[in-house]
C-alpha cells in the first residue's frame, strides 16, 4: 500500500471508500493539494476547477451514505485530456484557436464516467488537437516528465501522462490516435491502453483522424486499466463506427486467464534506432514471459516499413477535413481584421493553429487533391489493409505481439527539431491504429538515468479480455508500476 | 447555320423528414434564425454525424418510382470547401458510388392545341445521390449573418442526362419531376421555400454534330417559369456569341428572373477541388432485397400512368385528366366521385371538380384537404342531374352552398326550398303548345327537314318554365307534339 492517497490505485481508492476509510471530499482534495503543489513544474493541466470537483466529490459522499453508489469509479477524481468534451467545461486541444471555448455538452465517455460515480477533475495538457509525441507542440506551453523536469512526458496524451505520474490524478483518460497514450505513458512510467478501433465511442472526441482516433485509459494498473475500460467501453448510438459488441467483465478477466500465453515477436520492431537500454529492458520482459512457460515465437510483419508513410497520409488527410470547421465564423479564433471572408478565414487560421497542426493539414489537403488522391490517399488505404493483414496472420500463431513501446525513454524539452525524427517517436505504435488493434503499454524498467522504460503488448480485435491479463501477468511480478518520481 | 441545344438540369429537392440528415434535430422552414441546430448541426468540437434512416428511405423510394438501379451499398463521402454556410466546411454527400443510377423521367411538350396530348419522352437520369443541405447567408450592410436551420437537411441531387433540346422540354421535365416527388411523399417540392431547386447545364452545338458544345452552369432558377425562361435566354444568348464568331466561354451564370438577364458568377478556372474522399464517421450501409421491395411496395402510380388509366377506364376528356393527374389528392378524390356516382358519370364528376371545386377552392384560398364537400355529396349531386332531378343552374347554386356548409345536396334542397326539375308532362305540354304556335318560321323549318329548328322553340319554353323544365323532358314533348303536327 502506498503512503499517499494520491498515489492509491482505483482498486485500493474503492476499498477504502467503501470501508469509509476515506471520503470522495478527503481523496479530493488530496488530490487538489498535490496539484497545487506540483503543477506548477509539472504544467500537466490547461485548467481546472476546484470548487466543482470537491462538489462532485461531496455529492458522491452524499450518494455513499445513502447506499446509491453509482459504480466502481464512485468518488475517484479521473482528468481528461483537453480534447473530451464536458457540458460547461473549457475545450481546448491545448490550441490558441480553442483558447476560450466553452463546450456545452458531454462526451459519451463523459457521460460514462458521469454515471459510474467519477469526479472529473481537470483538462489536461496535449500537443495542440492531438498532433505530436512530446506535448511540445501545446499553444498553452510544454508538459514537463515527473521524473525529469527537464524532459518531456511523450504525447500527445502527455497531460494525462504526467499528471498520473505525479499524483495529481488518480486515472486519467487521453486519446490515441498512433500511440498518443501508449507512447506517454511509457515514458511516465505508468499503463497506457488504447483500445480496438470500435469499442469506445469518439463522439465528444475532437477528431484528429477519424479512422484512427480512440480513446483510453492511462492508470498507475492492469487492473485499474480493466476498471477503467468497463466504464467507457460499449456500443454508442451517437457513433456510426461505434460496434455492437458486448463489454465483458475486463477486471474479472484478469483472475481467469493465467496463461501461459504464445507471445509473438515482430522482428521489426527491434532493428535499427532502438534505444539499448530499452532493449535491453523489452528481452528481459521477453524472458519472464519464457519463465511463465510461454511460447516465445519470432513473426514477422513484412508490411512494417510502410507503416509510417501510410499513417501520415491517412491520418493527415482526414485531419485537414475534421480540422476545417475551426474556421472562427461559428466559434473558436477570430482575427481581428479581416476585410473579406476570404481574409477571414485566412487570418483566423494562420492566428490560431500552430506550426505542426498547419503542417499536418497543409499535407493532408495535398494528399486529397485532384491528381493525387490515387497515389496517396487510395494507395495508403490499400496499404493500410496489408498492414492489418500483416498482425492477422500473425495472430494464427500467436495471442498477443510484444515490442517496445517507444524507441527511446524521455528526451530532453527542444531535443527534437526535426519533424520526422519526432514521428519516429511512433513508429512501434502506429501500426495498431492502423489495424485497429487493442494495444497496452506497462512500465517494464528504468534507465540508468532513472527514466521509466515501456513495454508493448498488442491484442486481437475486440480481444481487450485476452490482451489485459498478459499484461497483468507481468505487471504483478514486477514492482516498476509502484514506484513514484520525487517532485 | 442552324443550332441545336443540349440540356442537363442538377435538380436539388429536400426530402422531407421530422429530422435532419445526421442529428435528431427537427428539420422545418421559416422558424427563427439558429433555432432548429444542435451541436451536431453546428459541427462544434468532437460531434459526429448518424445517419437518418428515413432519409435514405426515401430516396430510394424516389429511385424507385424513377426505376433506377438501387445500388447495394450507400456509401457516404466529403465534398470539401470554405464556405460560411457549411459548418463544417465540408458537406457529406455521395461522389462515386450514388445510391440510385440511371432511370428516367416521363415528360409530356405540349401538343398542338389544349385539348390535344402532346408527344411523350423519358428523359435519362445519370444519378441520384443523397447530401446534407447547408445554411443560409443573410448580406447586410456592413456583415453577413448565417442562419443553420436549412443545415443539415436531407437533399436529394437529381441529375440528368444532357438529353433535353429546348427549354420546353426542362419545363416539362421540372412539371413531372416535382409532380412525382410529391406523389411518392418524398418532397413538398414548394420552390419558394427552396424544397426544390434547379440548375442548368446548357451548350449548343450545330443541328446534327455529334459533339457537345462548350457548357454552360445557369444557376439560381427559382420557379419553374424561370427554368424555361433562363434556359431560353441562355440558348439565345450562345447562339448570339456564336453568330458573333466569338467562343461560348464554360462558366457559371446567374440568371434573374425579374430582368430576365443573366450575368457571369464565375470562370472555370476558377472551380473548386473538392478533395473528396470517403467519410471515416459514417460506415456504409447494405441495401437488401428486402428493404428496396418494402420501398417499392409503398411506391404509388406514377402521374401519367394515372392518366393512361383515368382516359380508359373513365373514359374522360384529355383536358380533364391533364388537371387531375398533377394532384395526387385531387385524382384520388375524383376517383372517389367516378366510383360512388357510378358508370357514365365520370365525366360530369370531372367537370364539376376541375371547373367548379377547382374554382371555389381557388375563390376561397383554401385547399382540397380542407374543402367541405365530400366526394359522396358531390357524387350524389352528379346523380341527381343525371337523372333529371335537377338542373344544371340550380345544381350550380346547391353546389356553391354544399362547398359553403358541407351539407348533402339532398339536405340543402330541402333546406332551402330550391325546387326539382319541372317534370309535369302536362304543364310541360303547355309551354310547348305554346311556343310552338308562336313560332310559324321554325315550324317550317322543322318540317322542311332541319332538325336544329327544334331548339327555337326550347328557348320560350324555358322562360315560360322560369328555367325549371327538365331539358331532356322539353326535347322529348316537343319531338312528339312536332310529329303529331
Amino acid at each position: 500500500m502506498r503512503s499517499e492517497p494520491f498515489f492509491h490505485t482505483i482498486a485500493e481508492l474503492a476499498a477504502l471508500l467503501d470501508a469509509g476509510k476515506l471520503s470522495s471530499v478527503e481523496l479530493t482534495k488530496a488530490v487538489v493539494a498535490r496539484t497545487k503543489a506540483v503543477d506548477a513544474r509539472v504544467k500537466a493541466f490547461n485548467s481546472y476547477d476546484e470548487d466543482d470537483a470537491l462538489a462532485q466529490a461531496a455529492a458522491s459522499d452524499a450518494r455513499r451514505s445513502t447506499g446509491q453508489v453509482r459504480g466502481l469509479l464512485e468518488g475517484i477524481p479521473v482528468g481528461l485530456k483537453d480534447v473530451i468534451s464536458v457540458a460547461n467545461q473549457p475545450l481546448t486541444a491545448s490550441s490558441r484557436m480553442l483558447a476560450n471555448f466553452i463546450s456545452p455538452y458531454d462526451a459519451t465517455v463523459t457521460q460514462r464516467l458521469k454515471r459510474a460515480g467519477a469526479v472529473l477533475w481537470g483538462r489536461l495538457n496535449l500537443d495542440e488537437f492531438a498532433m505530436g509525441s512530446s506535448t511540445e507542440n501545446s499553444a498553452f506551453g510544454p508538459t514537463h516528465n515527473p521524473w525529469d523536469l527537464s524532459r518531456v512526458p511523450g504525447g500527445s496524451s502527455g497531460g494525462s501522462a504526467a499528471a498520473l505520474a505525479a499524483g495529481e490524478a488518480v486515472a486519467t483518460l487521453g486519446s490515441d490516435t498512433g500511440g498518443s497514450i501508449r507512447q506517454p505513458a511509457a515514458l511516465c512510467g505508468v499503463v497506457g491502453l488504447k483500445p480496438s478501433y470500435g469499442l469506445v465511442s469518439r463522439y465528444g472526441l475532437i477528431a484528429f483522424a477519424s479512422s484512427l482516433d480512440q480513446i483510453g485509459p492511462l492508470t498507475r494498473t492492469v487492473e485499474d486499466a480493466s476498471i477503467m475500460l468497463g466504464v467507457i467501453a460499449g456500443h454508442d448510438p451517437f457513433d456510426s463506427t461505434s460496434c455492437q459488441t458486448e463489454v465483458p467483465d475486463y477486471r474479472a478477466a484478469l483472475a481467469e486467464k493465467r496463461g501461459p500465453w504464445r507471445i509473438g515477436i515482430p522482428q521489426e520492431y527491434f532493428g535499427e534506432g532502438l534505444d539499448p537500454e530499452v532493449g535491453a529492458a523489452v528481452e528481459q520482459a521477453i524472458a519472464f514471459y519464457r519463465s511463465r512457460q510461454c511460447v516465445i515465437k519470432e513473426v514477422s510483419l513484412p508490411h512494417t516499413q510502410y507503416c509510417l508513410d501510410t499513417y501520415y497520409i491517412i491520418a493527415t488527410a482526414e485531419a485537414s477535413s475534421n480540422l476545417a470547421r475551426y474556421d472562427g465564423i461559428r466559434y473558436g479564433h477570430r482575427t481581428a481584421e479581416a476585410v473579406d471572408v476570404g481574409e477571414l478565414y485566412c487570418k483566423s487560421r494562420a492566428e490560431g493553429f500552430g506550426a505542426e497542426v498547419k503542417r499536418r493539414i497543409i499535407l493532408g489537403t495535398y494528399v486529397l487533391s485532384s491528381g493525387y488522391y490515387d497515389a496517396y490517399y487510395l494507395r495508403a488505404q490499400k496499404v493500410r489493409t496489408l498492414i492489418r493483414r500483416d498482425f492477422l496472420n500473425a495472430y494464427q500463431d500467436v495471442d498477443a505481439l510484444l515490442t517496445p513501446t517507444s524507441p527511446v525513454p524521455a528526451f530532453t524539452l527542444g531535443e527534437k527539431t526535426n519533424p520526422l525524427a519526432m514521428y519516429l517517436c511512433d513508429i512501434y505504435t502506429i501500426g495498431a491504429n492502423l489495424a485497429g488493434l487493442p494495444a497496452i503499454s506497462v512500465p517494464c524498467g528504468f534507465t540508468g538515468g532513472g527514466l521509466p522504460i515501456g513495454l508493448q503488448l498488442i491484442g486481437q480485435p475486440f480481444r481487450e479480455a485476452e490482451l489485459l491479463p498478459i499484461a497483468h501477468c507481468y505487471e504483478q511480478a514486477h514492482d516498476w508500476h509502484t514506484a513514484h518520481p520525487k517532485l | 447555320m442552324n443550332y441545336e441545344a443540349v440540356i442537363g438540369l442538377e435538380v436539388h429537392v429536400q426530402v422531407k423528414t421530422r429530422t435532419k440528415m445526421f442529428t435528431r434535430v427537427a428539420a422545418g422552414y421559416g422558424h427563427e434564425p439558429n433555432t432548429l441546430t444542435d451541436p451536431v448541426v453546428l459541427a462544434l468540437p468532437g460531434v459526429l454525424p448518424v445517419m437518418n434512416k428515413a432519409a435514405l428511405d426515401a430516396i430510394i423510394k424516389a429511385g424507385l418510382m424513377l426505376g433506377c438501379e438501387i445500388a447495394p451499398v450507400c456509401k457516404w463521402d466529403r465534398k470539401q470547401y470554405f464556405y460560411p454556410d457549411s459548418p463544417k466546411n465540408y458537406q457529406i454527400s455521395q461522389y462515386d458510388q450514388p445510391i440510385c443510377l440511371g432511370g428516367t423521367v416521363e415528360i409530356e411538350l405540349p401538343g398542338p392545341a389544349r385539348n390535344v396530348m402532346g408527344e411523350h419522352k423519358r428523359v435519362p437520369l445519370t444519378r441520384i445521390h443523397l447530401e446534407e443541405d447547408v445554411g443560409k447567408l443573410n448580406h447586410f450592410a456592413t456583415e453577413s449573418l448565417v442562419d443553420y436551420n436549412r443545415a443539415g437537411t436531407p437533399l436529394m441531387e437529381i441529375v440528368s442526362e444532357p438529353a433535353m433540346h429546348t427549354a420546353e422540354e426542362a419545363y416539362a421535365y421540372l412539371t413531372s419531376l416535382r409532380a412525382t416527388m410529391i406523389y411518392g411523399g418524398i418532397s413538398d417540392c414548394d420552390m419558394e421555400k427552396g424544397q426544390l431547386r434547379c440548375d442548368a447545364n446548357i451548350s449548343i452545338r450545330p443541328v446534327g454534330a455529334a459533339r457537345l458544345g462548350t457548357k454552360v452552369e445557369l444557376k439560381n432558377l427559382n420557379s419553374i417559369s424561370f427554368v424555361r425562361d433562363g434556359i431560353a435566354h441562355e440558348i439565345k444568348r450562345q447562339i448570339g456569341v456564336m453568330a458573333r464568331g466569338e467562343a461560348i466561354v464554360q462558366e457559371t451564370r446567374d440568371y434573374d428572373g425579374q430582368t430576365g438577364a443573366s450575368q457571369s458568377l464565375r470562370s472555370k478556372e476558377m472551380a473548386h477541388d473538392y478533395r473528396y474522399f470517403p467519410d471515416p464517421d459514417l460506415m456504409p450501409v447494405q441495401v437488401d432485397a428486402e428493404w428496396k421491395a418494402r420501398l417499392r411496395a409503398a411506391c404509388p402510380e406514377l402521374p401519367f400512368e394515372k392518366q393512361r388509366r383515368f382516359l380508359e377506364q373513365y373514359q374522360v376528356p384529355y383536358t380533364i385528366t391533364s388537371v387531375l393527374i398533377w394532384d395526387r389528392e385531387l385524382s384520388d378524390y375524383f376517383e372517389e366521385v367516378a366510383q360512388l356516382a357510378g358508370p357514365g358519370r365520370a365525366q360530369a364528376a370531372g367537370n364539376w371538380i376541375v371547373n367548379d371545386l377547382l374554382r371555389e377552392i381557388g375563390t376561397a384560398k383554401t385547399s382540397l384537404g380542407a374543402a367541405k364537400v365530400r366526394p359522396a355529396h358531390l357524387a350524389e349531386l352528379v346523380q341527381l342531374i343525371d337523372a333529371g332531378s335537377l338542373l344544371t343552374n340550380t345544381a350550380k347554386e346547391v353546389f356553391i352552398a354544399m362547398f359553403a356548409s358541407g351539407e348533402s345536396p339532398t339536405a340543402i334542397i330541402a333546406r332551402q326550398g330550391l325546387n326539382a326539375a319541372a317534370t309535369d308532362v302536362g304543364e310541360i305540354e303547355i309551354w310547348c303548345h305554346a311556343a310552338i304556335a308562336a313560332n310559324a318560321k321554325a315550324l317550317a323549318e322543322f318540317k322542311t327537314g332541319k332538325d336544329s329548328a327544334i331548339n327555337a322553340f326550347k328557348g320560350p319554353v324555358m322562360k315560360a318554365a322560369k328555367g325549371r323544365a327538365n331539358p331532356k323532358l322539353v326535347d322529348e314533348v316537343l319531338r312528339r307534339l312536332l310529329a303529331a303536327l
